[in-house]
């Protein structure tokens, strides 16, 4: 029994030994193994108290190890029906709660006074003269320069033809026209390769609607009679509007959803 | 031409048959004596669809009929019985603890089971209207019930996609849970009594794309019958051995129930197909029991498998007719299309003038009207026949969800989401009783056969009679 800290003193002033922290280690690791050594050698009033502790600290351990198991798995609640039944035809709709449809019924009517309609992508990057229409020199002397071609998709009519080529000013190439667009419903989530019947507008310019030119936000007529809509007249709808989603020109194809 | 007054003659006394002959005023005897069946059947006469209510006259004068041409005038038997409308609330049954969500009669009138959202499946006693039994098991929403064609069996299937059977005398489960889809239950159907009498097969469509048939004996599943694409949204067993099945990938399969070999595929449709009808629906529901025998206190049917077997037949073919079975589909398209789809891969008819999604399409019990119920607010009737258009009853102000027919197809009573329910006279295309009473929107109504009663169960978590 130390009666002073000279232990400590000579700590602080000459360290420890240079093999302490391994000496510690291996001390700590025997330690169960010298736990369970004198559990087993112990007898007596004694050992039936050791025991008695040492099983409450092991119920103890396991449940520690076992939140710690639990504590990043998340578990279905097996008891609880969640609210809200609702017959089988009724599963797949979303119902609407009565406050949404008179709220969607005014905004609805404010749309329509303003003259806005909606669309999947109301806003779209305006295109530039100089990025859609590329000049092309011509004449004797390549001095010229009123041709323009068309650098991105477009959609020219089945009964297109050119105009004499001295006298047409916009250049639209072959390899850059195209007759299908790859439409996709957005209720049902399915894509149908329809026939294009005419670009309706084009938000970028109105001399790309009329080029018939199809960029990203242009909203194009498709044949829909692939699809057997009807109306309620029991007419076949064959025509309905489509907005297209992706730039034509980086892809190769014209994706666009349908506008119902 | 003058008016014939007819003027019936029997000179024959024979008990069975009545010869009519009819006559002028003047006693000339106009045409040749036609001999008619004795039984006091109820006749209702048309002269190019148009039924003849006033006289003939009245009815002739909106349309042009040539003089020289001889005139056809068709009668059609009525039910012999009549069905009364139901006029109100006899009582309000609680004991769900959620929205109910299914309500059906046994094919005899004598149980009413209910599925809810509380996974319970309740049977109720109708002599007293108070419940009877409380089925548990289930451990998510019971989506859909149907009972067996002998009113032995009750099948309910669960948002979980399991199946579970229960005997209506008793409440307890019959056999083992039927596991197997992966998604939950959308419709059962069992098979028709007259094709087996011990009313065995079940056919079960599911949210996963797939036909289970179960064998309900042995507790297993007997086919599977998958190539929908996507959910399945109703299946019907015909009489013919044929089952058919609607699904949201926008087509109708047909398959032969002995193999489960997919027949053919009905296109058309433009958007989800969500319910289908068949004009023996009904007479296939109910299978050996005539609603015309039914008395006050309805009894199970009782009899030998065979006598059932030949009772069901002879309905059956009775209500069938001379050509196939027919086939009415009601979809998201805002259209229906009538089908014979044993013949044809075409179909008959498309019936438009809907403005909103038609939740529900029944044939009515004589196969001569259907009714389409849609979320437009409106139900329409149309020919059974050749599916023109008859009239559109308005009334609900808000979507009809689901409607029922009397035994006798003059009355049919629509339960829609604005919480009422309405009886509407098939006759004269009106509204006939109002029935208010429910707090919330009714989710489910069935007429029993015996026509007795009508149930209606709804959000409100009540059922009521």
């Amino acid at each position: 029994q130390p009666q002073n800290e000279h232990i400590e003193l000579h700590r602080k002033r000459y360290g420890r030994r240079l093999d302490y922290q391994e000496k510690q280690r291996k001390k700590e690791g025997r330690e169960p193994h010298e736990r369970s050594r004198k559990a087993k050698k112990m007898i007596g009033l004694k050992a039936k108290l050791y025991h008695k502790q040492r099983h409450a600290e092991k119920i103890q351990m396991k449940k520690t190890i076992k939140m710690h198991e639990n504590r990043n798995t998340k578990k279905k609640d097996d008891e609880k029906t969640p609210k809200g039944a609702v017959p089988a035809y009724l599963l797949d709709r979303e119902g609407q709660s009565r406050a949404k449809v008179l709220s969607n019924m005014i905004k609805q009517k404010r749309k329509e006074k303003a003259g806005k309609w909606e669309v999947p992508v109301p806003k779209v990057r305006a295109q530039g003269e100089t990025e859609v229409l590329k000049v092309i020199r011509t004449g004797k002397r390549k001095k010229k320069a009123w041709k323009r071609m068309v650098t991105k998709v477009c959609f020219v009519g089945d009964g297109f033809t050119r105009k004499p080529p001295k006298y047409e000013r916009f250049i639209r190439p072959m390899g850059l026209r195209f007759k299908k667009a790859h439409v996709t419903h957005p209720e049902l989530k399915a894509t149908f390769c329809l026939p294009i019947l005419g670009v309706k507008k084009n938000p970028s310019s109105p001399l790309y609607t009329t080029l018939g030119v199809i960029t990203k936000g242009t909203v194009i007529e498709v044949n829909v009679s692939e699809l057997g809509l009807v109306t309620q007249g029991g007419k076949v709808i064959w025509g309905k509007y489509a907005q297209v989603t992706n730039n034509p020109e980086n892809d190769g194809c014209i994706n666009a959803i349908l506008l119902v | 031409a003058e008016p014939a007054v007819p003027q019936t003659m029997a000179p024959d006394e024979d008990v069975q048959r009545l010869l009519i002959q009819f006559r002028d005023e003047a006693g000339e005897s106009l045409g040749s004596p036609f001999d008619v069946p004795d039984e006091p059947v109820p006749l209702a006469f048309f002269v190019h669809d148009a039924e003849i209510v006033v006289s003939l006259e009245k009815t002739l004068a909106g349309q042009a009929v040539e003089t020289e041409k001889v005139l056809d005038i068709i009668y059609q038997p009525q039910a012999v019985f009549r069905v009364r409308a139901v006029t109100r609330c006899t009582s309000s049954l609680e004991g769900h603890t959620e929205a109910v969500i299914s309500v059906a009669f046994s094919p005899t009138g004598k149980y009413l089971a209910s599925g809810s959202g509380d996974t319970t499946v309740r049977f109720w006693d109708l002599s007293t209207e108070t419940p009877q039994f409380t089925a548990k098991g289930h451990r998510h929403w019971v989506l859909s019930i149907a009972w067996s064609p002998d009113g032995k069996k009750l099948a309910s299937g669960c948002k979980n996609s399991q199946i579970f059977l229960w005997d209506p005398a008793t409440g307890k489960q019959v056999g083992r849970v039927l596991c197997g889809h992966s998604k939950w239950i959308t419709c059962l159907c069992w098979e028709p009594l007259h094709l087996n009498p011990e009313c065995r097969y079940l056919a079960s469509a599911s949210k996963d794309g797939s036909i289970r048939i179960w064998d309900t004996l042995m507790g297993r599943c007997d086919k599977i019958l998958t190539s929908h694409t996507q959910s399945v949204t109703c299946v019907k067993w015909g009489g013919d051995g044929l089952l058919y099945s609607s699904s949201q990938d926008r087509t109708i399969k047909v398959w032969r129930s002995q193999d489960g070999v997919l027949c053919r595929t009905l296109q058309g449709h433009a958007h989800w197909v969500n319910t289908m009808a068949l004009s023996t629906d009904y007479v296939l529901r109910t299978g050996a029991f005539e609603p015309a025998e039914a008395t006050i206190n309805p009894q199970d049917v009782s009899g030998s498998l065979a006598e059932l077997k030949d009772k069901a037949q002879q309905r059956y073919d009775q209500v069938r007719g001379q050509g196939p079975e027919r086939l009415v589909s009601g979809s998201d398209d805002f259209t229906l299309f009538l089908w014979r789809p044993a013949e044809d891969k075409k179909p008959l008819e498309r019936m438009t003038g809907h403005q909103a999604l038609i939740n529900q399409v029944l044939f009515s019990p004589d196969t001569r009207i259907i009714a389409s119920a849609s979320f437009d607010k409106s139900i329409k009737l149309w020919d059974g026949r050749t599916g023109k258009y008859l009239t559109s009853l308005r009334g609900h102000v808000s979507a009809v969800y689901q409607i029922a027919w009397s035994a006798d197809s003059r009355l049919l009573v629509s339960g829609s989401s604005d919480s009422t329910l309405k009886v509407w006279d098939a006759k004269t295309k009106t509204l006939a009783i109002d029935l208010p009473g429910h707090a919330d929107e009714v989710y489910a109504t069935d007429w029993s056969p015996d026509g007795q009663r009508v149930a209606s169960g709804g959000k409100d978590k009540c059922l009521r009679m």
